[in-house]
């Protein structure tokens, strides 16, 4: 007698009542409107995990102003600034002029983990404050923990203009740079 | 008297028919713990919870001045630290809060494991624990962002170049950590939201849960060895001995945790009157590069890890590490869950402490001193002591001047002055022959760039002359053991 009410299903052809409809239908329409907020919310979030890096060209001036067997500092602006970045826009490299139009510009991120590297003229090496990773006057490896060179932008000249494909932060996982 | 008296419960009892106030202290501040628990030992997780109480109160404070924006939030820091009334205290006060917090939940959690807390039936509890260290640590690292200084730009910097290393999408990882592809002001934004919102959300939900545990399943009692720990029996065994020995949390085993607190908060404010906020340091403008970025305090060890483990283990370890550290954290009441509870009959579990403090010990200290980078300056600055230049040829004083201004001295220090990154030269010559120093300077290796190309023969002559005469008096060259006939040259 007991066992009865414990059992609905058995009963063949029996309705499920009203209160289990109505709790069925709050299930489904909340689990609709949760959707229809936690959807956009993760696409919110993750927006940044799918949208492609933008490089784009980048003014360093007049080829001029670096000399030819020379590396000088150089900065540019981020091209996807806003607003209130502040100083965080101003992104530094180092740009070796070999001959005439043939340049190399170097990432200042040391390929270990980041630190700005720093040119010394004189035995023509980059060294990194962090690790201690060093650099040739071309980029190679030349001591410490980094995997592999300096990164190098993409770069032409036109009409007299430098110019270097930019607007990332230089790491392992863009070898395009 | 008597009838104040009567008010003053029928107003109490009022309450208590609504809101059941004496059921709620009965199961929480009024719960049984076994007498043993009111321990110094036991101190530390509401220790922890008081750091985090602080961070929450002096976090709210410096939010109503502090500006999120990579633009305003150096100018906000140094109006807080400067400008605002007591602002350099509630920034120094957060500051020291951190360090103590991270510290003795490290504490805390050393007792846990040393006193086979998270075994048997307290396996969630010890879990939850090990979800609030990532978050703590997450809220440390966060909080070092919120410093907006050219530390946090480059500590960014070497985030996202460890993300960079995630095989296939590290990529995508970069641009989920920075909220862009470079680091910007959606960089300090999101590390914004987390720091005062997810993290700290986080750190309220889980220890609610934490804490939760501890009243369902109770506080550990104090271990003793011999007293094995069995699934069958544990929980009658606990019930006895709450029986036996149980007293209330409130007030009869609570004092050693109120003293353990005020000893905290004092630590804390003496901390902060006495060494005061950190930083900022110098603004975070990319194109300031003579810097030398160092991650705080606790984060020194792995700083030192990226420095000394050798190349091809590199990203293995740094993205692999964390993930088996975790592993290992998280199954440890369930391949450990039973036996014996007391550290004394646990020697495995003490070697394991001993040799994790040691390790992150002698790391933080490398870290801190960091030899192996090279000192930048050292070529302009770094002296040479009067005995490694008297007495020395034209010749040798020539290479004496190639080193010093090719920055050999920014890694090889001469009697302990200059970098450390490369050997002392005070006693190159009694170790290396002439023929090898000729090849080292020129070809390199060995961790040492290659000056072949930037020095003249001249120049190499003069610097291998030089560093021949490097020895200690009376020590000869140097000799070459494959010509055993040879004389000693000078």
């Amino acid at each position: 007698m007991n066992d009865e009410p414990c059992k609905p299903c058995d009963c063949e052809g029996k309705k499920p009542s009203r209160r289990d409809f109505l709790l069925w239908i709050g299930f489904a329409l909340n689990a609709v409107a949760g959707a229809m907020i936690g959807i956009p919310l993760l696409g919110y979030v993750l927006s940044a995990f799918f949208k492609p890096n933008p490089l784009t060209w980048i003014s360093l001036g007049p080829v001029e102003q670096f000399p030819e067997g020379k590396t000088r500092f150089a900065s540019y602006e981020n091209p996807l600034r806003r607003e209130w970045d502040g100083e965080t826009s101003n992104i530094p490299c180092w740009v070796r002029r070999i001959k005439g139009d043939d340049f190399q510009v170097f990432a200042i991120n040391c390929t270990h983990l980041g630190c700005p590297v720093r040119w010394f003229e004189e035995s023509k090496l980059f060294m990194c404050p962090c690790h201690g990773g060093a650099f040739y006057e071309d980029g190679g490896h030349a001591a410490g923990p980094p995997p592999r060179g300096l990164y190098t932008y993409e770069l032409k000249v036109e009409s007299g203009t430098l110019f270097i494909k930019g607007g990332v932060l230089p790491n392992l996982s863009n070898q395009n740079i | 008297m008597n009838k104040l008296i009567n008010i003053a419960r029928s107003a109490f009892l009022w309450v208590d028919d609504r809101l059941h106030i004496a059921k709620l202290y009965e199961s929480t501040a009024g719960h049984h713990v076994p007498q043993s628990s009111g321990s110094w030992f036991y101190v530390f997780g509401s220790a922890t919870l008081l750091c985090f109480m602080i961070q929450l109160a002096t976090g709210i404070m410096l939010a109503m001045v502090y500006v999120p924006s990579a633009a305003e939030a150096y100018t906000t820091l140094e109006y807080l630290t400067f400008q605002q009334e007591l602002g350099w205290f509630l920034r120094a006060v957060h500051f020291w809060g951190s360090n103590f917090m991270v510290g003795i939940m490290l504490l805390h959690m050393t007792q846990v494991f040393l006193f086979g807390a998270y075994k048997y039936p307290r396996e969630i509890t010890w879990i939850t624990g090990v979800i609030l260290m990532v978050l703590t640590l997450g809220l440390a690292f966060t909080g070092q962002v919120m410093r907006f200084d050219e530390d946090a730009y480059w500590g960014l910097g070497i985030g996202a170049a460890i993300m960079g290393r995630v095989p296939f999408v590290g990529e995508q990882m970069v641009n989920m950590m920075l909220g862009g592809p470079i680091i910007a002001s959606e960089t300090l934004s999101r590390f914004f939201a987390l720091h005062v919102f997810v993290l700290p959300g986080g750190v309220l939900a889980i220890v609610s849960i934490h804490l939760r545990m501890v009243l369902t399943k109770g506080i550990n009692e104090y271990p003793q060895p011999g007293m094995l720990v069995r699934r069958e029996t544990y929980d009658k065994e606990y019930a006895a001995i709450l029986k036996k020995e149980g007293v209330p949390f409130f007030p009869k085993a609570i004092s050693k945790d109120l003293v353990a607190a005020s000893i905290v908060i004092f630590g804390i404010l003496a901390c902060a009157i006495l060494f005061g906020p950190n930083g900022p340091s110098g603004p975070p403008d990319p194109v300031q590069i003579n810097t030398l970025p160092r991650p705080d305090f606790f984060f020194l060890w792995i700083f030192a890890i990226a420095a000394l483990m050798p190349d091809w283990m590199e990203t293995p370890a740094l993205l692999g590490g964390p993930v088996i550290i975790g592993i290992i954290l998280f199954a440890l009441p369930f391949f450990n869950g039973t036996g014996e509870k007391s550290w004394r009959r646990r020697p495995v579990a003490v070697i394991t402490v001993i040799l994790t403090y040691v390790s992150l010990g002698l790391l933080s200290y490398l870290g801190h001193t960091s030899p192996w980078s090279p000192d930048m300056d050292a070529w302009k600055s770094a002296e040479t002591p009067l005995e490694f230049v008297e007495g020395r040829s034209p010749l040798e004083l020539q290479g004496l001047l190639v080193i010093q201004s090719m920055q050999c001295r920014n890694c090889h220090a001469i009697d302990g002055i200059g970098g450390h990154r490369g050997p002392d030269l005070a006693d190159v010559g009694s170790r290396l022959t002439k023929a090898q120093l000729v090849r080292q300077v020129i070809q390199g290796g060995g961790n040492m760039p290659a000056y072949g190309k930037n020095l003249t023969p001249d120049q190499v002559e003069a610097v291998v002359a030089y560093m021949v005469s490097l020895r200690p008096q009376g020590v000869p060259p140097a000799r070459d053991s494959s010509q055993p006939g040879q004389a000693p040259m000078e």
